[in-house]
């Protein structure tokens, strides 16, 4: 079975952002990175589905060269190769930009299986996988958590809302987006690391120009819903006065 | 004119579909006429709901292959919508099964999709600003469309109030019957169910303290029953305390779990990712504790404690124990 995994890097979950000058992005340079949470269950997800049905799982991740750190934790946990479509404009493109790039990156491969994150933590566009799913001419499910192959057949384990879930068929090949929790991660052991310098890159220049339909005007921190009375002081002095105004102001005690 | 594509799950209609309704009033302000198609297999009781907005019309979209949902079905039925009320937006509330087919629609119409919006301003030159959160909720955005009409735009829950959809005096119902090529279908859902039934009703929980992966190891779990004991509360979490097995799954706030509007809400150790905020944030009293100031939990917090969780959940301990 040959199955990709597209895994995006992301600002790390501590980061605190910094926007540029002109408001409309954050400032690059103050960024550390790590691999997309749910990406990174979506490439578990491939690497048991490998253990599984034999094959390959080859990465695949559109950026600016940045983004082979991801690519190559990616290998170190398991994956036989890359794919890296690179273009400084990914680091801001929309999910749709993104997937028609990535979607003329892989379509001569055939993949079988296509698995990625269902969102991504920086944009949270929610699209990426769908999109591809559209551009490559593949059925698709979103928010899985479970996901079985028999044959030429899919079953996936799909989240609904509210605790609910439904398990969606479709023939092969197909995309999945993967939830967070879906299985338990492996990390990378020493073993992996130096194995996955000797794993192939594949770095492939976009065909054509990206071009975002989504233009950033501006971006701003969030404005409180609420006024915020912050309690300050050392602990024991917190804890003091927010029972006092829980009992006496909110009486929520 | 503008489209609303409205939900429904066994002929009921999903709540969601009256904000995204509100939210399109919104975007018209008066100018264009709105439409709202529901699609499914009957969906007459749906559409009549429907018909009580102020819009021009409800149209039903119905076929047996949209009965059961699948994007394929839904997709199929939706593009020919689009194309018939040549619409300059598409509306949806930003529920699961708007994220499961709203970016293939738009990928088939080769129009861009504008998600989880939380408010629509205008430019300088009139055109729609979409604000929607970035970066797990540390920034907003305003987002200008591009490219050829329709834009899509899908509105996060909660964000427009359902009951801010104006009233009129009875739209016209229209029946569109949906023409879908049943061979062209490639999923094949079967019905939808609970996985456990929830040993815990935490909607009827006057107080809750949600833990966060700001409790760090499961060995500190201890230190948050304590905490939600020394409260009267019953103990949830957020998502990723749960995908770790610390707490059960029923236990889990959110949109993937319960959504709950307690007396008190304590929030200790969670950032406020905005999956976790639509599960909470219409609790009457909110209370954050976060070592981090900017934390998108205290946009919704009425009281917050920056600092140690470790320092703080102790001496909340004890001085509720003192009664």
């Amino acid at each position: 079975m040959k199955i990709a995994v597209c895994i995006k890097q992301v600002p790390t979950r501590e980061w605190q952002p910094r926007l540029t000058d002109d408001r409309t992005w954050v400032r690059d340079q103050d960024i550390a990175y790590e691999m997309n949470e749910p990406d990174a269950y979506a490439l578990e997800e491939g690497l048991r589905l490998r253990e599984k049905h034999s094959g390959e799982v080859v990465v695949v991740s559109a950026g600016p060269a940045r983004v082979q750190q991801v690519i190559r934790e990616a290998l170190a946990r398991g994956a036989d190769r890359a794919i890296h479509a690179q273009d400084d404009a990914f680091g801001r493109a929309d999910a749709a930009a993104s997937a028609a790039a990535v979607a003329e990156a892989i379509r001569g491969e055939g993949f079988d299986v296509v698995l990625t994150g269902l969102q991504s933590d920086d944009q949270g566009h929610a699209q990426f996988g769908p999109v591809l799913a559209e551009r490559l001419g593949m059925p698709h499910s979103t928010i899985i958590m479970e996901v079985q192959v028999t044959d030429r057949t899919l079953k996936a384990k799909r989240e609904l809302e509210g605790g609910w879930f439904q398990y969606v068929s479709m023939p092969l090949p197909a995309l999945l987006t993967i939830q967070s929790g879906i299985n338990q991660l492996r990390y990378a052991t020493l073993k992996g690391i130096m194995a996955a310098k000797k794993k192939e890159i594949r770095v492939v220049a976009p065909a054509a120009p990206v071009t975002a339909r989504q233009r950033i005007v501006a971006l701003a921190l969030p404005q409180k819903a609420k006024q915020t009375a912050m309690i300050g002081g050392t602990p024991a002095e917190a804890a003091k006065e927010l029972v006092r105004r829980l009992r006496d102001e909110a009486r929520a005690l | 004119v503008i489209l609303v594509v409205a939900e429904q799950r066994d002929g009921r209609l999903n709540r969601a579909s009256w904000e995204a309704i509100a939210a399109a009033q919104a975007l018209a302000a008066g100018q264009d006429q709105i439409i709202v198609a529901i699609p499914g297999g009957a969906v007459q009781d749906a559409a009549a709901e429907l018909s009580a907005a102020a819009v021009a019309g409800v149209w039903t979209v119905t076929h047996d292959a949209l009965a059961a949902y699948t994007p394929d079905a839904y997709v199929a039925a939706l593009a020919a919508v689009v194309a018939e009320a040549a619409p300059s937006h598409v509306c949806f509330a930003h529920t699961y099964q708007t994220r499961d087919f709203a970016a293939v629609l738009a990928a088939r119409l080769d129009r861009t999709l504008v998600t989880d919006v939380v408010a629509v301003s205008r430019g300088t030159d009139g055109t729609p600003l979409y604000s929607r959160p970035m970066f797990q909720g540390k920034l907003v955005a305003e987002v200008a469309a591009e490219g050829p009409a329709p834009h899509l735009v899908s509105f996060q829950i909660g964000a427009f109030r359902a009951d801010a959809a104006a009233r009129g005096p009875g739209a016209p119902v229209t029946a569109k019957p949906a023409a879908i090529d049943t061979a062209s279908l490639r999923q094949t859902a079967e019905a939808p169910f609970q996985e456990a039934k929830a040993a815990v009703d935490l909607t009827q929980a006057e107080r809750i303290v949600a833990i966060g992966r700001g409790i760090k190891a499961q060995e500190h779990m201890a230190l948050a029953e304590q905490l939600a004991a020394a409260f009267g509360a019953e103990l949830a979490a957020s998502r990723p305390i749960c995908d770790n097995g610390w707490l059960p799954m029923e236990r889990q706030i959110g949109s993937s779990g319960q959504t709950v509007a307690p007396k008190l809400y304590v929030a200790a150790g969670i950032s406020g990712a905005i999956q976790h905020l639509v599960g909470m944030k219409g609790s009457r009293t909110i209370v954050a504790i976060n070592k981090d100031a900017d934390a998108p939990i205290f946009e919704v917090a009425d009281y917050g404690i920056q600092g140690d969780l470790f320092e703080i959940a102790p001496a909340l301990i004890a001085e509720l124990g003192k009664g």
